[in-house]
């Protein structure tokens, strides 16, 4: 039985983060990911990350920012952490070789970001994630002494001992399909969001909640479900992501009729107003009838000088070429809004530590909450790095201090037994996964997306409760062991389900708008009796629903304008 | 929406048998790209179809693979190009993929046919438009694993081997000067910009995949990990740069085992042009003064010198220039010189018996026709003076080259840097 005391879940920003900062406490560390670590989704974050590191600029502001952004559903104290730590943690990524923008004196440059009042994106062209994922790699290769890697392997269940403890998983080497159980005294789930539970996604398609899914059949809490953020800009139909830096670099959100509509929704900000408004701007343009025939409006980076383009938007030059056939420097590209981050997920405290003992989240997978109703641009790779960090670190601790258990071959039998039976499902017994995907996707996109209200949520919410009953008798083309894939999505469509539902009955509980739900029959924000964390917990008919307290620390709650 | 048949190289490593060609009709947009129209199939006819994939954004780099014989990625690869791409070579004759044009063989005992089989859609098309009419002379997109790299099922090849290995080979990670500062390394903007290229690798692996000098030398080091070596030797941070030029130079199966092919340059889908990588390793080798085992400096340089000179490529004059520079003139040639030589002298016989030299070593060189000679001078002189930026990141893509003319640019840019002024004031 392969046995560390720290086990990383997935191998993006934050676990890599999470697995470098176990093995610096110098425990034994194992990092286990579907796919390879550099094929991880936190590649796509393009356009920067955000920290108070310039001498004008405070991580009193930055905090006050994300809060504000978050439309205060963001715990306060955790916010202060994440902000307070960015600029070590910039120097840090700066140290180990990452590539960032210089200013013309050699010293950190940074752009403009969506939400922010002060210029404090670090950037790297817009490839952000991928150069430091890339660097975070090269640690782990440095760093293969203390941190194994367990490259293409797939996670499938948690395993709790008699005490209710985290004390492994199970998993599935993909390349040969032999399933293994592993052990570990603190398990770290870093395995990101579930963007493709909406179709169409920026998420890649790996982003099936695998993780929420996993913590939440154990037993974990989750919290803030219903926030789910669409992206402003997004390519209509293929869902491909355009950086919020194209804006911050100047680009212009124009009409069908050549209008900045921007300026009737946020006068002061324009297009850098937060997400969901800007998102929320948009759709009512195309609502209304001033987008383009196709559903959407138009983002014009033509405004910005072409040197600029090539040296810090070159990979949208290549999107826009690739995927729209548009030489953005020469003419506006057509966008709209689309699914693009889970601000909720697995409940957690500032170190990451889940309700169960001896599991922890970290990243998009998890809910500190420091992104509450919306997530602020360029705040996401930060999140994976300093709860990475800190997670990683208190797992070290944790692993430390206790003896750890042996986990029950029980579970891995019932992994296999559930495996084997969908195996052997002969064609025909009931519909394809991908069809089942596909009608997920459809329904949550039309009803959980941008504007919702009760008829459309509760549609949806019946429509993947059928759909769980149909993925009970989906079958599967290949019965294969090795990378056999059509089994892992099978699987993978279970994740989804659980994810989906959870988002459907927390988005019909919440009756109010705040940050990214928006509901046309509760069109107000009510603090008075909203200002709170639903949480949710598995029982025997699903989701049960409790509240938790918003942390305030100094902001009070006031009405957002931008 | 239109119809395509894709024509892929299959091979089902639990079957017991070999690889096999399998055709599969999809139906989408010509816009989607060939990715998306392998998972169609996967989706709705095969499950067992089995290719990594991702992002279907070329980011990640999951679904490197070979289209119509090119290796690329299969998100970034539009279906409807490569239709006519294949449509293309067929008119002009290019011969498929090995195999790809085998005719289906007798069906074995089991009645089951291990030959280019053809799975009908699952669904009826309505309303595919006149593209989509697929003649019968209408050539299938043909779709195989990338190059250099074992298969393990399917597109799905053994990166670890082959790439991975290689890329831990260049001590991939920063190797700073002492304590790292308090704040961050202040260095030049420009020696980010310019490293940010081959950060801009994905680790895709669709160099590797074609490049030529790995198929020669399995033990080449390989475009992707030399790509990723530039990025340490070209890092100001880096404080081994001497030590890892000596390293990668002195490796038989380093920077000078590049062949200078351009087919990495091809292959990248992100624009890194790794070539262009060895070739600036090489630059920064020469200019320390390394002596490599193989005289791949003084090579390049014997190049360099002989086209300068004489315009074509003198063969006969390539080996000593390169080998044993240290003879001519001297009386007494160094022990090394005469042992490169002699250590060349198989490769000449072969390529006489080859016929890639002119075999009559007395006649002379034959000379350029009128005053090209002054022309090929002028364009040495040229790249002396203005070191031309390759760095996409620096000078764009190529057509911003082209079009519009100088004048007009600067006019554009000027507009467009006014206007950017105005919104901001």
């Amino acid at each position: 039985m392969p046995t560390h005391d720290v086990l990383v879940i997935g191998a993006g920003l934050a676990g890599q983060r999470a697995a470098l900062a176990a093995a610096e406490e110098g425990v034994s560390v194992g990092i286990v990911s579907k796919v390879h670590p550099v094929r991880s989704h936190s590649n796509a974050a393009q356009g920067g990350i955000n920290a108070a590191l310039n001498p004008g600029d405070s991580w009193e502001s930055h905090a006050f920012d994300t809060i504000k952004g978050s439309d205060y559903l963001a715990d306060q104290d955790a916010v202060e952490i994440m902000c307070r730590e960015a600029p070590d943690e910039i120097l840090h990524l700066e140290h180990l070789g990452v590539t960032f923008h210089r200013n013309e004196e050699g010293k950190l440059g940074t752009r403009a970001f969506g939400g922010a009042s002060a210029a404090r994106t670090y950037y790297v062209a817009d490839i952000t994630g991928q150069a430091i994922m890339h660097v975070l790699y090269e640690q782990l290769m440095k760093h293969s002494e203390q941190v194994a890697r367990y490259e293409e392997w797939f996670c499938t269940a948690l395993a709790l001992d008699e005490q209710g403890e985290c004390c492994g998983v199970v998993t599935r080497n993909i390349a040969d399909g032999s399933m293994e159980l592993f052990q570990a005294k603190s398990v770290i789930l870093a395995s990101g969001g579930n963007g493709q539970v909406w179709k169409p996604t920026t998420n890649a398609l790996i982003c099936t909640g695998d993780g929420i899914g996993m913590a939440y059949r154990a037993g974990a809490k989750l919290m803030d479900m219903e926030m789910i953020q669409y992206h402003p800009t997004t390519l209509a139909g293929k869902g491909f992501l355009i950086t919020e830096g194209a804006r911050g670099e100047g680009a212009h959100l124009l009409n069908r009729n050549g209008e900045r509509f921007m300026e009737r929704y946020a006068p002061n900000k324009m297009e850098l107003a937060s997400r969901d408004v800007v998102s929320r701007a948009e759709q009512t343009e195309i609502n209304e009838g001033r987008g383009f025939p196709d559903g959407t409006v138009a983002l014009d980076i033509t405004v910005v000088p072409r040197k600029r383009v090539h040296e810090a938007l070159r990979e949208i030059v290549l999107v826009g070429k690739d995927f729209a056939g548009v030489d953005i420097t020469k003419e506006p590209i057509h966008i709209k809004p689309g699914n693009h981050y889970t601000m909720g997920g697995v409940k957690t405290d500032v170190d990451g530590r889940t309700d169960i003992p001896g599991l922890y989240a970290a990243g998009e997978v998890a809910c500190v909450s420091v992104h509450g109703g919306n997530r602020l641009g360029a705040n996401s790779l930060l999140d994976t790095l300093i709860f990475g960090r800190r997670s990683g670190a208190d797992a070290a601790a944790r692993a430390k201090r206790t003896e750890g258990s042996r986990p029950s071959k029980e579970v891995l039998e019932a992994e296999q037994e559930a495996i084997d039976a969908i195996s052997a499902r002969e064609k025909g017994s009931g519909r394809r996964v991908s069809e089942i995907k596909l009608d997920l996707g459809t329904v949550m996109d039309a009803k959980v997306a941008v504007f919702r209200d009760e008829a459309g949520i509760t549609e949806a919410l019946e429509t993947v409760q059928r759909l769980k009953e149909e993925a009970k008798t989906a079958y599967i083309d290949d019965k294969g062991s090795v990378f056999n894939q059509d089994l892992l999505g099978a699987i993978e469509l279970g994740y989804m389900l659980d994810n989906a539902e959870c988002t459907c009955v927390a988005a019909l509980e919440r009756k109010e708008s705040r940050g990214a739900q928006y509901r046309t029959d509760f069109p107000e924000r009510n603090d008075e009796e909203w200002l709170k964390h639903i949480d949710l917990q598995l029982n025997d008919d699903g989701p049960e629903i409790s509240y938790s307290e918003v942390t305030i620390t100094q902001w009070e709650p006031e009405e957002r304008k931008y | 929406m239109a119809e395509y048949t894709l024509k892929v190289r299959r091979y089902q490593p639990e079957s017991g048998e070999g690889a096999y060609w399998e055709e599969f009709k999809v139906d989408l947009d010509p816009t989607l790209s060939v990715l998306d129209g392998l998972l169609q199939a996967k989706d709705r006819d095969d499950g067992s179809l089995s290719v990594r994939c991702s992002c279907r954004a070329a980011i990640c780099g999951s679904c490197g693979m070979k289209v119509n014989g090119s290796s690329t990625l299969g998100c970034k690869t539009q279906i409807g190009e490569a239709h006519e791409q294949a449509n293309r070579r067929k008119k002009e004759g290019v011969p498929p993929p090995m195999g790809a044009d085998e005719q289906p063989p007798p069906n074995s005992a089991e009645g089951e046919t291990r030959g280019p089989r053809t799975r009908e859609p699952g669904r009826e098309i309505a309303g595919h438009d006149e593209r989509g009419q697929a003649g019968a002379e209408d050539a299938p997109i043909v779709i195989e694993p990338m190059g250099n790299m074992p298969v393990i099922k399917d597109l799905i090849t053994d990166m670890e081997s082959t790439h991975w290995a290689k890329i831990r080979r260049v001590t991939p990670w920063l190797l700073p000067h002492g304590e790292a500062p308090e704040r961050e390394y202040v260095v030049e903007p420009e020696s980010m910009i310019d490293i940010t290229q081959s950060m801009a690798c994905i680790q895709c692996g669709a160099c590797v995949s074609s490049c030529l000098s790995m198929e020669a030398d399995p033990e080449f080091i390989g475009p992707a990990a030399l790509a990723k070596a530039y990025r340490f030797v070209g890092d100001p941070r880096d404080a081994e740069t001497k030590e890892r030029l000596h390293d990668l130079a002195q490796d038989p199966h380093g920077i000078y085992d590049c062949t200078h092919c351009f087919s990495c340059i091809d292959a990248c889908p992100k624009g890194v042009a790794p070539m262009d990588q060895i070739m600036r390793l090489r630059r920064k080798a020469g200019e320390e003064g390394i002596e490599d085992p193989n005289s791949g400096h003084h090579h390049e340089l014997a190049f360099v010198k002989i086209i300068e000179k004489k315009g074509t490529l003198d063969e006969v004059a390539l080996p000593k220039e390169s080998f044993a520079y240290g003879i001519k003139g001297k009386l007494k040639p160094s022990k090394r010189a005469i042992k490169e030589v002699l250590g060349a002298l198989p490769t000449i016989f072969r390529t006489i018996k080859t016929g890639k030299v002119r075999t009559k070593w007395v006649a002379p060189h034959h000379k350029l026709p009128g005053g090209a000679q002054d022309d090929v001078k002028a364009i040495f002189k040229h790249a002396e003076e203005h070191r031309e930026e390759f760095n996409l990141y620096i000078k764009g893509e190529d057509e911003d080259l082209i079009e519009p003319e100088p004048d007009e640019q600067t006019e554009e840019t000027l507009t467009a840097e006014a206007a950017a002024e105005s919104e901001e004031s």
